[in-house]
């Protein structure tokens, strides 16, 4: 850790993690404390990206909100859902832009942190504000929570995504818009004739 | 853990992705910053279908979701790098040609 962060950075993150695995432990036992801990990397990875000048610390920040992502998906019971992330999100795209960090030139002055931080003022109301009145509105609310089993979830994911009658024409669609994701990124990335002499 | 933590989660992810777009002056910034709004939105997704049954439909959803931010990750990085290679500069800002 130290080659990512300095030493003092280190102790902050583990003194937060540390606390907001007692705090979780505090209001929900092991599974408040559980969530703790993967809500406050997602939320501290998104933290680091906003504000870290480095693209390799900024990319790290990011693995680090997608692994807090996938331990709230494994509390959540979508246990196929986590394994995509972590290997998707995580694994995936991280390396791609950890490939993309090493490709584009070092930034010649870090964020502009009054800019950053008024631009964070200005959105953490609204969007606090829009996320109440939503969850005020909403028709949810007349539904009474519903405790999914504990169980994989695979299953029942894999038949609805071959289900004419359900999400068989999105999953086609996916796939054909990773196709054409793929095209598009060979020809946008490759050198033309004048930039290779 | 309620639904009302996760949505807090996720509407932090949201805000801090947002803010990311807007307030960065590098392209990589912004779509870092693209991926923390499509993170929030799966999250979303499958803490509603945690909560409120119709559980594969959310967590379908989510897998779309996150079919999308590959596709996002994997065109955003060619163009920025073709960009950059071009322009010498990942500013967004510099990118004004299309404007004139």
């Amino acid at each position: 850790m130290s080659g990512v962060l300095s030493r003092t950075q280190a102790l902050v993150v583990a003194a937060s993690l540390a606390a907001a695995i007692v705090v979780g432990a505090c209001i929900a036992g092991t599974e408040g404390a559980a969530f703790g801990f993967f809500a406050l990397l997602a939320v501290g990875g998104g933290a680091a990206c906003l504000f870290e000048r480095s693209h390799f610390r900024a990319v790290a920040a990011l693995c680090a909100t997608f692994v807090g992502t996938t331990g709230l998906f494994l509390l959540l019971a979508s246990d196929l859902l986590a394994v995509t992330q972590l290997l998707i999100a995580a694994g995936g795209i991280g390396s791609l832009f950890f490939f993309g960090a090493r490709s584009l030139p070092r930034e010649a002055s870090g964020p502009d942190f009054l800019r950053v931080t008024l631009t964070l003022a200005t959105i953490v109301p609204i969007c606090a504000f829009a996320a109440w009145r939503c969850a005020r509105s909403a028709s949810f609310q007349s539904a009474g929570p519903v405790e999914a089993p504990l169980a994989g979830d695979a299953g029942k994911i894999g038949v609805a995504l071959v289900d004419p009658r359900q999400f068989a024409v999105g999953f086609e669609l996916a796939a054909v818009l990773l196709v054409v994701a793929l095209v598009a990124a060979l020809v946008f990335a490759r050198r033309t004739d004048e930039e290779a002499s | 853990m309620g639904l009302g933590a996760y949505l807090c989660v996720s509407v932090a992810l949201f805000a801090l992705g947002l803010c990311c777009v807007i307030a960065r002056k590098n392209l990589l910034h912004v779509l870092i910053g693209l991926q923390l709004l499509l993170a929030a939105a799966s999250l979303v997704f499958a803490a509603f279908a945690r909560f409120h049954g119709a559980a594969t439909d959310g967590r379908v959803m989510a897998l779309f979701v996150l079919v999308v931010a590959a596709v996002e990750a994997v065109v955003g990085i060619a163009v920025v790098l073709h960009v950059v290679r071009a322009s010498g500069t990942a500013r967004p800002s510099a990118f004004d040609r299309l404007r004139e």
